[in-house]
């Protein structure tokens, strides 16, 4: 009977926790094999590069990602550009600087130091020029949507002529994983819009992968780090719990007592 | 030994403790004898306090980072977790401290109702951890408006909005606790000071709390007073000392799981977003340690009743000692109490599911009888429980039950058995 209870107890703890945060309507979303989960987890360098190249040829011409510095593409855990090449990558963008001597405001090309250059000035230019949609920054999406990585990576490869009976306004697209099925974003990708360097075929279902894993690092730029000192530390802590548990027993086997 | 009798072995102690007797505290810290019996959910009070000294060191990391304004809070938080040297690990570790100092303390205080610690003579320290919790409440609630996502400034904007079913003067309290007009920086700003401030308030209360435990000691599993120090004691140091920390290891090993394996499971995905007055969020959900307190309020229809039902439900722990009538306080001996206990277990789980949950159909239905259960069980369950129940023969010491055969408990089975 007391397990029993004990095991409602523990259960009901758990599914308290996925009420919360599926709270919203179940969904099955596509899946496919992340290499950053599990314990272990790591991203795929080819698959970050490759997903920055989406992201800066198809998402960034409406999608800000403010949070991003041009040098967080050439660190340990990321991309792992060469220095060299994220240099070549922050020049290629116009930066506003100044203002200089004259009291002037001056572009110059981009520095490793500065943030990723916005699409639009502000969130009102952004609304206007996408008929008052605004189009999230990508900086922390992954973190910021329910499903996380299988949400955008479904949602991705989620449009689908709408059903018959579900009329579409102008400029509103039907999408099967989108949280009530219409979306203002146009299908964003389609087979070779992009031209992989390092000859990946650049399927739809590939870009959808390698651009999701790229959202992933961007919203979580230590997660390898984590893995790597949650590792160790969890090792470290069972050792000394055993320890402490000998420990422990010796101390109190002095008196008539469990522990 | 006593307290009075102790005396610094050094000349150097002798003459400072005389002028400040920090030592004979030290001492007494270590010999305060204990019940040998106390089981790992007697564990938990050390858990508790390495909450506490966790989320005000890794507090204070965080505040020399964070920017407590409407603009700034949102990207500060992104600069410590993106640039700060393990700005990461520490934010980690305070969010999902916050969830496991929760989780700690409803062990603890679940372990108090099982065993009747509030019960004479202890209900000083019953009622100042009451008041603990309810800091607690109010310094996680704070602290979840600080990263200004949405979450943040839309809990702020329900829970805030509770006062306003005060009559008469609601609406100006409103005002005045949101220095504005609606939720803004302001609010933020003070949100931040009182979250700063709060730890310290908890951090005397606790030391109160322990004060207070240290006058009649230890409850024990039997849940009989025993003599001090005697055979059914131990000294805190070093027996209680290496179990408590062994029990502390094995919940950092849980803790260490969240930080590092699922940093955001018990966020919510809104709180990435962030804070637009313009935009509401579909659910608006509290953190879910909240969750059976808000369910309480919304299974009341009226605003004012609801808020002062949810008020009611964390108050009435107060009065706990005194609404439960039994003398018996180890739920192993009361039979029936044992069966009621588990019920609200199982009743405050319930609640909590669904404060998750949309407040509609058949959810609210449950959600109702569940809150029609909570105050059942308080005011008319425990009162009549302790009349009518019949309970088990107690042992007269704890040596007793571990030893067996005593003829303390063989005299009293057979009394019992004659009764019937």
């Amino acid at each position: 009977m007391k397990k029993l209870f004990k095991l409602i107890l523990i259960l009901s703890f758990f599914s308290l926790i996925s009420a919360q945060t599926f709270a919203a309507e179940k969904v099955d979303y596509l899946k496919t094999d992340w290499s950053f989960k599990g314990l272990f987890g790591k991203f795929d360098r080819a698959a970050l590069q490759r997903g920055y190249q989406v992201y800066t040829e198809v998402c960034a011409s409406c999608h800000s990602m403010k949070y991003l510095s041009y040098r967080n593409l050439s660190e340990e855990g990321g991309p792992e550009f060469s220095e060299a090449a994220a240099k070549a990558i922050a020049a290629s963008f116009e930066v506003t600087d100044g203002p200089n001597a004259d009291g002037e405001m001056f572009t110059r090309p981009g520095k490793l130091s500065d943030k990723f250059v916005m699409p639009y000035d502000n969130v009102k230019a952004a609304q206007a020029a996408n008929g008052g949609a605004y189009p999230p920054d990508m900086s922390v999406l992954v973190k910021a949507r329910g499903g996380g990585v299988d949400y955008i990576y479904s949602l991705l490869q989620g449009y689908q002529d709408p059903p018959s009976g579900v009329t579409l306004d102008d400029g509103v697209y039907y999408n099967k994983y989108m949280y009530g099925n219409k979306i203002r974003m146009a299908a964003p990708l389609s087979d070779g819009i992009v031209e992989y360097g390092d000859g990946t075929n650049a399927s739809v279902e590939q870009m959808s992968k390698d651009v999701t894993t790229f959202l992933m690092w961007a919203a979580e730029p230590h997660l390898e780090a984590r893995h790597q000192m949650g590792f160790k530390a969890i090792v470290y802590l069972i050792i000394l719990t055993i320890l402490v548990y000998f420990s422990m027993k010796k101390i109190w086997s002095r008196v008539e007592s469990e522990v | 030994m006593s307290d009075h009798d102790y005396q610094p072995k050094s000349k150097v102690g002798q003459w400072f403790n005389d002028r400040l007797p920090l030592l004979t505290l030290a001492n007494h810290l270590t010999d305060y004898p204990t019940p040998k019996n106390l089981n790992y959910w007697w564990t938990f009070g050390g858990i508790l306090t390495f909450c506490l000294i966790t989320q005000i060191i890794t507090g204070l990391t965080l505040a020399m980072h964070y920017i407590a304004h409407a603009d700034m809070a949102f990207e500060s938080v992104e600069h410590i977790m993106r640039d700060v040297n393990y700005g990461w690990l520490i934010r980690y570790i305070h969010a999902n401290g916050a969830s496991m100092f929760f989780l700690a303390v409803y062990i603890h205080i679940f372990r108090s109702l099982f065993y009747g610690s509030y019960k004479a003579p202890r209900e000083i320290i019953w009622i100042i951890g009451i008041v603990i919790y309810l800091l607690m409440m109010a310094a996680a609630f704070m602290g979840y408006v600080l990263p200004w996502g949405q979450m943040s400034f839309w809990g702020a904007t329900v829970i805030t909005n509770l006062f306003s079913a005060i009559p008469l003067v609601g609406e100006g309290i409103v005002t005045w606790l949101w220095g504005g007009y609606s939720v803004d920086n302001p609010t933020l700003t003070r949100f931040f000071t009182l979250h700063y401030l709060i730890p310290f308030l908890i951090a005397g209360l606790v030391i109160l709390h322990i004060w207070a435990l240290h006058v009649p000691g230890n409850n024990n599993p039997v849940g009989i007073d025993i003599k001090k120090p005697s055979k059914d004691t131990v000294p805190f140091h070093p027996y209680i000392v290496i179990k408590d920390g062994f029990a502390l290891l094995m919940f950092m090993i849980v803790f260490a799981f969240f930080v590092f394996y699922t940093p955001n499971i018990l966020g919510h995905a809104d709180n990435y977003i962030e804070a637009n007055p313009m935009v509401t969020p579909a659910h608006i959900v509290p953190e879910w340690y909240l969750l059976p307190f808000y369910a309480i309020l919304r299974s009341v229809p009226d605003k004012l009743l609801g808020v002062i039902a949810m008020l009611s439900a964390i108050l009435i722990l107060a009065a706990l000692p005194w609404l439960d009538t039994s003398k018996i306080r180890s739920a192993v001996f009361r039979p029936l109490y044992k069966q009621f206990y588990w019920i609200l277990v199982a009743d405050v789980l319930i609640l909590g599911y669904m404060g998750a949950m949309p407040a509609e159909g058949l959810y609210l239905l449950i959600a109702r009888v569940a809150t029609a259960y909570y105050f059942l069980h308080f005011l008319v369950i425990l009162p009549v429980l302790g009349f009518k129940e019949r309970t088990l023969p107690v042992p007269l010491s704890i040596t007793e039950p571990i030893l067996g055969g005593s003829p303390n408990l063989e005299a009293a089975k057979h009394t019992e058995s004659k009764i019937k």
